[in-house]
């Protein structure tokens, strides 16, 4: 009897593997970066290409780090929830404008609001590169020691931000006095 | 049969000239044929992030043109390909390599075909010697042979 059966639980088992991995995304690759120290880089300013962003400005205190462009339709759908985090005041947000137009991308934040400390200009996208970047919208989550706490790819949506992001941000920030 | 011969022969020169894409977007220039032949290994063996079952020799994707132009400035560098096989998984993990290295994660991918051959094998060697063991056929009994001798009678007059 339960050897007539043994090939029907291979199958079952066989189904449950594979159903388990449509549940996964694909496209989403894990980035060794995380745990490790965010790359060095100088970066001129979107809006004063005389000044620099550098990597050193973003430590001593818990940052986000938003990858976008304005040919980047998913970065559209974030805009309003970078406005609102900043809003908020919870979390300073850098942006890394990647591979971008100056005027657009200067256009786009006069329309929508610029949610960003500093946005540096990565118009041949070798810094994203640096972080391993394969599509923008990316957002990296650094401690005060510069350190990658975690990367998100693709939009920031109100779920994301409650469920994932804040309590990262929260937990790196520490109980504050 | 001979014709399977040649199916099969054309088959292998199909397989064994995979590795070696035509598609290339950009002209480059090296110092020599050596830099030329690591610079197309290199692009086909690495995987474009944004097609996923593309090599960065393959992709039309931008992304895959940076990265391209980045193999080709480190060769021009004489960075060896070590060098740029960790500049790249540094960045983009293993993930970029269609040849992932063997690590604990990647054991079953590594193991699991030979397992599973092995496996089969296993399971069909059991099953022919199962049958090898079994009774043959049983004999005859005195009706059945009567009734067999009675039929091929029958054949034979017919013919």
């Amino acid at each position: 009897m339960m050897r007539g059966l043994a090939p029907i639980f291979v199958f079952v088992g066989l189904v449950a593997l594979l159903a388990f991995g449509l549940t996964r995304d694909p496209r989403l690759v894990p980035s060794p970066l995380v745990g490790k120290p965010a790359p060095e880089f100088t970066l001129p300013l979107l809006h004063a290409p005389e000044q620099q962003l550098r990597m050193a400005d973003l430590r001593g205190r818990v940052t986000l780090l938003n990858v976008w462009a304005t040919w980047c339709s998913a970065c559209r759908l974030e805009h309003d929830m970078l406005v609102a985090i900043t809003n908020s005041g919870t979390v300073p947000i850098y942006g890394l404008d990647y591979k971008d137009n100056r005027d657009d991308a200067k256009r786009w934040l006069d329309q929508l609001g610029n949610p960003y400390t500093a946005v540096g200009f990565d118009g041949d996208g070798r810094v994203a590169i640096d972080f391993g970047v394969y599509g923008a919208p990316e957002t990296y989550v650094l401690g005060p020691d510069g350190l990658i706490a975690y990367k998100h790819i693709g939009p920031i949506t109100p779920e994301v931000w409650e469920r994932t992001l804040w309590p990262i941000v929260q937990q790196l920030q520490g109980p504050r006095g | 049969m001979r014709r399977a011969g040649v199916v099969l022969a054309a088959l292998l020169a199909l397989f064994c000239s995979a590795d070696a894409p035509a598609t290339t977007f950009e002209q480059r220039d090296f110092a020599d044929q050596g830099q030329e032949r690591r610079y197309r290994t290199l692009v086909a063996e690495l995987r474009c992030l944004v097609c996923q079952n593309q090599s960065l020799a393959e992709s039309e994707a931008e992304l895959a043109a940076d990265l391209r132009a980045q193999v080709y400035t480190m060769i021009r560098n004489g960075d060896d390909n070590q060098r740029i096989i960790e500049y790249m998984t540094a960045r983009y993990g293993d993930f970029v390599l269609y040849r992932p290295p063997l690590r604990i994660t990647t054991i079953a991918l590594w193991a699991g075909p030979a397992l599973l051959a092995a496996g089969g094998m296993f399971f069909l060697i059991v099953q022919v010697r199962k049958r090898r063991h079994m009774p043959a056929a049983a004999e005859l009994t005195e009706t059945e042979r009567a009734r067999l001798a009675a039929l091929l009678d029958n054949v034979e007059h017919s013919e």
